[in-house]
Parts: structure tokens; C-alpha cells; sequence
């Protein structure tokens, strides 16, 4: 239920020819939660030529995620950076939250005195 | 209020029109639009972002995300439904069951109850593991057995007075420690969320003789295990008067939007409409169905303006549950950071 075994969750594949700009990574055990919000950190990347994810079948749980790059940038570096991008956001969605919460109960605290 | 420029709608507002939406993707990546700098700045999504608690009541919670996109805001309801763990009845040992209600539904309705138990103090149990250590288990009995009240009136017919124990209820359930659990968790007191949770009907003669596990568990294994109620999001509505409304067709206008969202002023004598509180609409899309209206009023909604509600079913509160979900889309990234950094890339 929690985790995965032995199998790892990512994977990569790439095509015979190609140089690192376009890659296609195996998310397992992940769907379009990841799938979603990791496309959409990687497509505001300007160096990012394509990225789209897909569910290859519903009755498996992992994702195909395909990055393109322009020029010569491997593209596990806008894969990183989409990651890194999405924690920074989540940190601050965190803690913008906590504060509007304490904010919010100290407000209330104030009004019923 | 002036409509948009034409790009500003596209990006900033989905558009409600008669027969269908439009602007419903979200296109500001970098190269769409020229004149626009759409690369992702951290620093100015930290300026624009902003969380409002609009309400806190009990086990329910509205707050408004401001600033963020659909993707993400998603990806948080889809966690907050399915991937925050909880504790519930899993495994059910019937020892004996000599009720209407069959075993296998009894442990159905069992599982369904929610526990009060911080998730958090429990690990997942291991795949395989069919006993369960104290560390990943919580053991519940529920043991009741009906009788005939001898003090009942002869011609009675209320079952209420004719038997005593004829109806269990959640609070029949009675924690049993496992182990050491009695050292780790002093305080606790592991009961179900709410004792009146009718659970089945007995007749004298009839009983119920069950031992329960409680496992670890997150909303995708089972509907059981999901924390919420629900938690749902929409986006702030956002009506606009092309032209101003006057007389008999602003008293139609404000019929045809939810009670409060728009009101009329009396201007030199004559009744004009205003758009008072966009926020309260439904949008029935009542005002598209009068020919002389539909092309005076713009229906949007603001793209990045999210309205969450969640509503917990008590095990944890619910501002805890958004803090959780965020914490869990965090552990993802990290997890497959870490891949990253453990396998090396040829």
C-alpha cells in the first residue's frame, strides 16, 4: 500500500540516435495529481520546446511524462527544475496557509472578547 | 466595469457562454502571448499568492487560494480525497454473529466508521504482515447481546421498551490495547468519531461478538480511508454589465442571479442594477434564457481565484488536512528528486 518494493519509480526512456533533448520519463505509482501540476511547472519553462504526460492504461498506476528540450539542454534539467519549482510553490502555499490560519483564529479570538 | 483587452480575458478569465465555455485551458506559457513574460518567477508568484480563511466552523473550512493555478489547486483536492491517510476497521474476526445483518456486511459497515486516531502516530503496516504489530494496529471489540426486559408493560409494543440492547451503536465499540500501547499513547482515548452511528438491529436471543483491526490506509485503496467529507473547489464567479440596466429589466436581472448578488439603486429617480456580490452566484445561467438580457451581462469566472471548501469527517480538523495535503505533494517531488540524484542519468 505504501511502497513500491524493489521496483524503482522512475524511469527513462530514450530514443537511439537522440542526445538527452527529448526523454520520456516512467513515473510509477503516480497519476494526475503529479502528472498535472509537474507538466505545468515544466511548460513554464521557456527553454521547454514540449511536455505533455499521459496515462498509458487506467488499470496501471504510472505515467508517461515526455520532455523536449530546445537547443542542446538535457532534459532532465527542466524535469529537475519543474520538481524543485513545485516544492518552492508548495513551501509557500504552506506556509502562506499556517499564517492565514493563525491570522484568521487570532482575529476570531479578538471579536468574541 | 469595461470588458477586458482581449488577451487579458483570455488569460485571466473563463468565459460562461450561452450554449458553452471558452478560455478554459490555461495558456500563459512562455511564447504564447508576445509582450508577456511567462516563465516561471517564484518571486512574483510569492507577490501575487495570497490565502483568505473565510470561514472555520467546527469540521468544515472555506478559504480562498488567490493567485495559483488550476493544476496545482486540483492536485491538492485530489489529495485531500485520496491521499491523506487515515486509520479504519480493516480486518474484522467474527467470533460470533448471530444477528440478521450477514457477517460480511457487518465488517462493510464497521469499516466504515470513522476513528478518531492521529494517523500520524501510526506507520503503514507491512504488505504481508497479517498480524499486525502495536505500532501499525489499533484493536477494537464490539460485544453486545440482546435481552428480553423483564420490566416491560404486557401489551407494549415499542422495541424500545420491549428489549434492552436491541440496537448497537458506535459507541459500543471499546478499545483494546495491543502490546505496549497503553506506555505510547497514555491520553489517548481511540473511540469512533461519533457514537451514534446505528451499526445493526438485534432481537432478543441475538448477538455480536467481534474483534476489529484498524490499519493505516489512504482514500485510493478504499473510500474508507478518505478524511474529508468532501473537499471541493470552485472558482470566483465574475458578472459584468456591458450596459447599464434600468427599470423593469433590472428587477428581471436580479431574478435571474442568486439572492444578493445583484442589487438596485435608485439613481435620479430611476432604478439602475449593480452588480453587489459576484462571490454568492450559482450561476444558473437563468439571464441567458431573456432575449433582451443575454447581451448585456458577461458571465466569467476569475482563473486563478479558488474557493476551497472541506469538510472533514472529524478524525482530523480540517485546516490540519490542507496542511497535510500540501506536506504529501512535497513528499512526491522528493521522492522522485531523490531517484534523480540516486541514479545516475547516462
Amino acid at each position: 500500500m505504501a511502497g513500491s518494493g524493489d521496483r524503482t519509480a522512475l524511469e527513462t526512456i530514450q530514443a537511439d540516435g537522440t542526445d538527452g533533448n527529448c526523454v520520456t520519463f516512467v513515473l510509477h505509482d503516480e497519476d494526475h495529481t503529479l502528472g498535472n501540476s509537474l507538466r505545468y511547472m515544466v511548460m513554464k519553462n521557456p527553454d521547454v520546446e514540449f511536455c505533455g504526460y499521459c496515462i498509458t492504461h487506467p488499470s496501471e498506476s504510472k505515467i508517461n511524462f515526455r520532455i523536449q528540450t530546445r537547443g542542446a539542454l538535457p532534459a532532465v534539467e527542466p524535469f529537475r527544475k519543474g520538481l524543485n519549482d513545485l516544492m518552492a510553490v508548495c513551501q509557500h502555499v504552506l506556509s502562506t496557509f499556517e499564517r492565514s490560519m493563525k491570522e484568521y483564529r487570532a482575529q476570531r479570538e479578538e471579536e468574541m472578547q | 466595469m469595461a470588458a477586458l483587452r482581449g488577451a487579458d480575458e483570455m488569460r485571466d478569465r473563463v468565459v460562461l457562454g450561452e450554449f458553452g465555455v471558452r478560455n478554459v485551458h490555461t495558456t500563459d506559457f512562455p511564447g504564447n502571448y508576445p509582450g508577456y513574460d511567462d516563465a516561471w518567477d517564484q518571486q512574483r508568484f510569492e507577490e501575487a499568492f495570497r490565502v483568505d480563511v473565510i470561514r472555520e466552523e467546527g469540521d468544515s473550512l472555506e478559504f480562498d487560494m488567490v493567485g495559483i493555478d488550476a493544476a496545482i489547486a486540483n492536485a491538492f483536492r485530489r489529495i485531500l480525497l485520496a491521499e491523506v491517510p487515515t486509520m479504519a476497521v480493516e480486518k474484522v474476526f467474527v467470533y460470533n454473529n448471530t444477528s440478521i445483518v450477514q457477517d460480511e456486511i457487518l465488517a462493510h459497515r464497521l469499516g466504515l466508521i470513522p476513528i478518531r486516531a492521529d494517523p500520524r502516530l501510526f506507520e503503514y503496516r507491512n504488505q504481508g504482515d497479517q498480524e499486525g504489530t502495536e505500532i501499525d494496529t489499533l484493536q477494537f471489540q464490539l460485544k453486545i447481546k440482546c435481552s428480553r426486559n423483564p420490566q416491560a408493560a404486557k401489551e407494549s409494543s415499542d422495541p424500545d421498551e420491549l428489549y434492552c440492547n436491541h440496537k448497537v451503536y458506535s459507541k459500543h465499540m471499546t478499545w483494546v490495547p495491543l502490546g505496549n500501547q497503553t506506555d505510547l499513547f497514555p491520553d489517548a482515548d481511540f473511540r469512533p468519531v461519533h457514537d451514534d452511528i446505528l451499526i445493526a438491529l438485534l432481537r432478543p436471543g441475538q448477538e455480536i461478538d467481534v474483534l476489529m483491526h484498524c490499519v493505516k490506509g489512504i482514500g485510493k485503496d478504499h473510500a474508507k480511508f478518505s478524511p474529508v467529507a468532501t473537499a471541493s473547489y470552485r472558482l470566483l464567479p465574475d458578472i459584468t454589465l456591458l450596459k447599464p440596466i434600468e427599470d423593469e429589466a433590472a428587477e428581471t436581472l436580479q431574478k435571474c442571479f442568486s439572492p444578493g448578488v445583484i442589487e438596485i439603486q435608485n439613481i435620479k429617480g430611476k432604478k439602475v442594477a449593480r452588480v453587489a456580490n459576484a462571490r454568492l452566484d450559482t450561476f444558473s445561467r437563468e439571464v441567458f434564457r431573456h432575449e433582451g438580457l443575454k447581451n448585456l451581462v458577461r458571465l466569467a469566472r476569475v482563473r486563478n481565484h479558488y474557493i476551497f471548501s472541506v469538510e472533514s469527517t472529524g478524525i482530523l480538523p480540517p485546516d490540519v488536512l490542507v496542511s497535510e495535503a500540501i506536506k504529501i505533494l512535497m513528499g512526491k517531488c522528493q521522492r522522485f528528486l531523490n531517484e534523480l540524484d540516486s541514479v545516475p542519468m547516462e
